[in-house]
């Protein structure tokens, strides 16, 4: 019996994917991303066991919130890291007839990808950076996954969200908008991109965790400048919304 | 056949007295949005900004204006104007705005009391009359009382109950005198008088009635000629309507000082009457406007004179005037008209206000435009409430009306018999303590053996909880049986009553406060072990758990079953008890602002919580224990059985920060709207929704004159924050508000 490692369960989620959906948020990740807020998910033991059917018992009792648009989301930490249970909680999400989203780094088993996206709705992507020594740099990892997974993606055609957190000193240029564009234009398939300003909430659960935190002297990103960035984004790459 | 009724269609509403009928061939359903409505008119501005000076010196005084001259009665006052030339729909209480009534029927004493509060008194002839020669209604309770039942309230197991003002949550059918004119509706109840012949106790008490209903229709018809109309006849057009049904509201104002004074369901009926004008031609969507605003100005306007007591349970000066919009027919057509917009479009031409109490009967099958516009008044004004449609349609058929906050009756043929509430977690703490109140030392329930262990045994307290709430059960229903008596004898509501059906069905509304306390208490028995703190009398008065225990309010059975047990025994227990002219029992899960005194007067609790801290209102998770989401705290409310136990309504207090319903003002309108329909697809029974962040009531409660109209919903009613006591203010502060993660 396949089981899987979870941290937390939001009932409702309003931001990750669209609609209300259920948030699993799942223990463990492979990158160590300076700007993470969620550190307490990244190691891989903690969490609580679940099965699968304990999942989707779970998403189901929240269906009648759903409407037309909702349906449940699978973030953490890395969901791509725990792949056999996440397959699992996707297939018998989608026999259920729930929308189904995945909030993910790309950093996954190459053998389980194909399968994993064949019973996802919506892909939502975090770029952490475009190129390999930035993404180094960013989460401790190669790039060659997440383009590996981002190829996988187009080649499946599956619907996809795009997300960048922008920290300050680090990515907040407008060159470095212009390079995003020209790395998203080419893409199909995308349907949002959405900059998100780093924040310094996390910060304390360092503290708690006796662990470095590398952005201690960095401020948060200013929301409005952040906007004002995503705007520029959207016109260059010609998305609405 | 009148011709007052041209062009409306054919239906059994012209042969018998059926406003139902009326509504379901007449009504004009509005898919739309809201694009259509208009702003406000230059008469309204001059009125409401007469209304805004007045209503701020109110506040800022703290004093109130009081009519020392008269006494209660439909056509005992003046007439009174706020701006003559202006006022599209006129008729006060008073004879000035804002001035309250005196109303001794109720109990003399108190209104001798809130007088001497004021600094004032009772002239000698009026004070004479109402003590040596006219016994009112509180002097009839108190003479009829048990000790068991005097027991009760003095240690706040049984608080608010209506023995000493008015009880209200009665609603006149006001709808009637508009489409049947006042003649015909006399005319009707001396045929009804007629068929009363038989001599037993109830023909006899229903005869006296009715000869007193026909005296007030008179009456009413009085005080509407003094302002100038003659209502013997039906309206014959949209602003005569709304002018004669207002007439009936405000008659039922004048003699009555009920807790709630609930308007009803008048939105789509007036409708019918815009359309008809708007197809003639005789009106334009301004000047409905206008009529709708100067209407909703008047309801704002309504007062009471309270006593100090009161307006601690009830804080806010509420009056309840509650309107429900929406809901759909028994055919499932939505009878959600341009009016129902209309309504709630006050709120932006007058600003934000708790009065009239606008409750939305939310159904699956609303237009999905409507239901967007009533998220979106929710989330900027914070002033609507929502109640299932799908739930009580089924049990009141399609032209129910609420009452208060939640109670639902057929309008025009059921009444209520208001009951206030009873504290279940007080009533735990009895059964450990064998009867006796662990503040006051005194012992309030006989018969009940004390718990003596060491650990509390989960089954050993609950054997003996049901026995307490058996015994409560019987109280509690004595006391309402003899208040109820004595408010027919003494104060009865002959205008009110004159307006609805002759023979009506009676519900006797009983209530429970702590419900959430109880429940957390009992899952800590059971799961954790709970040693209770003895002091020398050998009453428990705090407790030591230890070990882990299931919360109510995170969707988890194992907890929320006991919640639903306890309602269903509770309501079994008053169940067997008899009722005072055959009414039917039912049960709400509703504090007002009485969770905050409740929690005041009740020691420490088994669940951890500390003597003296606020209960959560209503049916809602304790502060801060409801910690899965704001979905799994919805469903753990939505358990608790409506028609098997709570038919009279299950008050739920949702506080949502405005970033967590979604990134656009677009995406959280439709989240809001989605939240919704799945909460009452749990088949959910209300809820108050608040969208605003803590930080603003803190700085609220810091700075009151930054936010002269915000509004929040507590319990089943709205109020401007500014108007709660500190202690209050704090509670609601300490709720839940939900946030994404």
């Amino acid at each position: 019996m396949i089981t899987g490692k979870i941290k937390q369960i939001e009932t409702m989620g309003l931001v990750d994917g669209p609609g209300i959906r259920v948030v699993i948020f799942m223990q463990g990740c492979p990158l160590r991303c300076i700007f993470c807020h969620n550190p307490e998910m990244q190691e891989y033991d903690g969490g609580t066991k679940y099965a699968p059917q304990d999942v989707l018992r779970i998403v189901l009792k929240y269906k009648n919130y759903f409407g037309n648009q909702g349906g449940v989301t699978f973030s953490g930490g890395e969901p791509l890291a725990q792949p056999e249970f996440l397959l699992e909680c996707l297939r018998l999400c989608k026999e259920e007839g729930i929308n189904t989203c995945l909030d993910t780094s790309g950093v996954g088993n190459d053998k389980f990808n194909e399968k994993i996206l064949s019973y996802v709705d919506l892909v939502i992507l975090d770029i952490k950076a475009l190129t390999n020594d930035k993404y180094k740099e960013m989460t401790n990892l190669s790039i060659d996954k997440n383009l590996e997974f981002l190829d996988l993606c187009q080649k499946l055609n599956k619907k996809l969200w795009l997300r960048n957190v922008i920290v300050p000193g680090i990515n907040d240029t407008e060159n470095y908008i212009k390079s995003l564009a020209t790395f998203i234009k080419p893409l199909s398939n995308v349907e949002k991109v959405e900059l998100l300003p780093y924040h310094t909430m996390g910060k304390i659960k360092y503290e708690k965790l006796n662990r470095e935190y590398k952005l201690i002297d960095t401020l948060p990103m200013d929301p409005n400048i952040c906007k004002d960035l995503e705007n520029k984004l959207r016109e260059l790459i010609k998305i609405s919304d | 056949m009148y011709k007052e009724w041209n062009n409306f269609k054919e239906g059994i509403w012209k042969k018998e007295i059926n406003v139902e009928d009326f509504i379901i061939n007449n009504h004009h359903l509005y898919e739309g949005d809201e694009s259509f409505l208009q702003g406000i008119s230059t008469k309204t501005k001059a009125v409401w900004s007469k209304c805004q000076s007045l209503l701020e010196k109110e506040i800022t005084s703290e004093s109130v204006s009081i009519d020392l001259d008269n006494i209660s009665g439909i056509d005992n006052f003046e007439p009174g104007y706020i701006d003559k030339e202006n006022e599209v729909i006129v008729g006060l209480q008073t004879s000035e705005p804002l001035k309250r009534i005196i109303n001794p029927y109720g109990g003399i004493r108190m209104v001798e009391e809130i007088l001497e509060s004021h600094s004032l008194k009772l002239d000698d002839v009026k004070k004479k009359y109402f003590n040596d020669y006219f016994k009112t209604h509180n002097q009839g309770v108190f003479d009829a009382y048990t000790k068991e039942i005097l027991r009760a309230p003095k240690a706040a197991l049984l608080t608010g109950l209506p023995d000493a003002y008015g009880r209200g949550r009665i609603i006149g059918d006001y709808r009637r005198i508009a489409l049947y004119g006042i003649d015909y509706l006399i005319e009707n109840k001396v045929k009804d008088f007629q068929t009363l012949t038989n001599s037993d106790d109830e023909s006899i008490r229903l005869r006296e009635e009715v000869s007193d209903q026909v005296k007030v229709l008179k009456a009413i018809k009085s005080m509407a000629a003094k302002y100038g109309f003659d209502i013997s006849l039906p309206a014959s057009n949209s602003r005569e309507a709304t002018q004669w049904l207002y007439f009936g509201y405000l008659a039922a104002v004048k003699e009555n000082n009920g807790a709630a004074m609930s308007l009803g369901r008048t939105s789509t009926f007036l409708d019918i009457y815009f359309e008809r004008d708007l197809e003639n031609g005789s009106i334009t969507e301004e000047e409905i406007q206008e009529i709708i605003d100067a209407f909703i100005i008047k309801l704002r306007l309504v007062r009471q004179l309270r006593t100090a007591e009161y307006d601690e349970l009830f804080a806010g000066d509420p009056t309840w005037v509650t309107e429900s919009i929406g809901g759909v027919n028994n055919n499932g057509v939505p009878l959600v008209t341009k009016t129902s917009f209309r309504y709630l479009h006050s709120l932006d031409n007058l600003g934000s206000a708790p009065e009239p109490n606008l409750t939305i009967l939310w159904s699956e099958k609303l237009p999905d435009n409507f239901k967007k516009y009533c998220a979106s008044m929710s989330i900027k004004t914070g002033a609507l409430q929502y109640e299932n449609d799908d739930l009580m349609r089924p049990l009141y058929g399609a032209d129910y009306s609420i009452a208060c906050c939640v109670s639902a009756m057929r309008t025009g043929k059921q009444m209520q018999f208001f009951g206030a509430r009873c504290n279940l977690a007080k009533a735990l703490l009895y059964t450990i303590n064998g009867g006796v109140d662990e503040r006051l030392n005194i012992k309030v329930i006989d018969g009940i053996e004390p718990i003596k262990d060491e650990i509390l045994d989960y089954e050993k307290v609950l054997i003996s909880y049901e026995k307490v709430l058996s015994k409560i059960a019987k109280t509690y229903a004595d006391a309402l049986n003899i208040i109820h008596y004595m408010h027919d004898k003494y104060a009865y509501e002959k205008s009110q009553m004159a307006l609805n059906d002759t023979v009506v069905e009676r519900l006797m509304a009983f209530g429970v406060a702590g419900l959430s306390v109880v429940t957390d208490s009992l899952s800590a028995i059971k799961y954790a072990k709970v040693k209770p703190i003895r002091n020398e009398e050998g009453l428990a008065i705090d407790f030591e758990i230890e070990g882990e225990f299931p919360n109510y309010g995170n969707d988890d059975d194992r907890v929320d079953d006991i919640a639903v047990d306890i309602v269903k025994k509770f309501y079994k227990e008053l169940c067997n008890q008899k009722l005072y002219r055959n009414a039917r029992h039912t049960l709400s899960i509703l504090t007002i602002t009485s969770n905050v005194v409740y929690g005041n007067k009740t020691g420490a609790t088994p669940d951890g919580r500390k003597a003296g801290v606020p209960f959560a209102p209503g049916a809602n998770p304790m502060h801060g224990r409801d910690k899965s989401g704001a979905l799994a705290s919805l469903n753990s409310v939505a358990k608790i059985p409506y028609k098997d136990a709570c038919l009279d309504g299950i008050s739920n207090t949702f506080s949502i920060v405005p970033e967590a319903l979604g990134i656009s003002i677009d995406e959280r309108k439709v989240n809001l709207a989605t939240i919704l329909d799945g909460y009452f697809k749990q088949r959910a029974h209300h809820l108050n929704v608040n969208v605003l962040n803590k930080e603003t009531l803190i700085d609220a409660m810091n700075h009151p004159e930054k936010y002269p109209t915000l509004t929040i919903r507590v319990s089943g009613y709205a109020v401007h924050f500014n108007r709660l006591t500190k202690k209050q203010q704090e509670e609601v502060i300490a709720r839940t508000f939900h946030e994404s993660l």
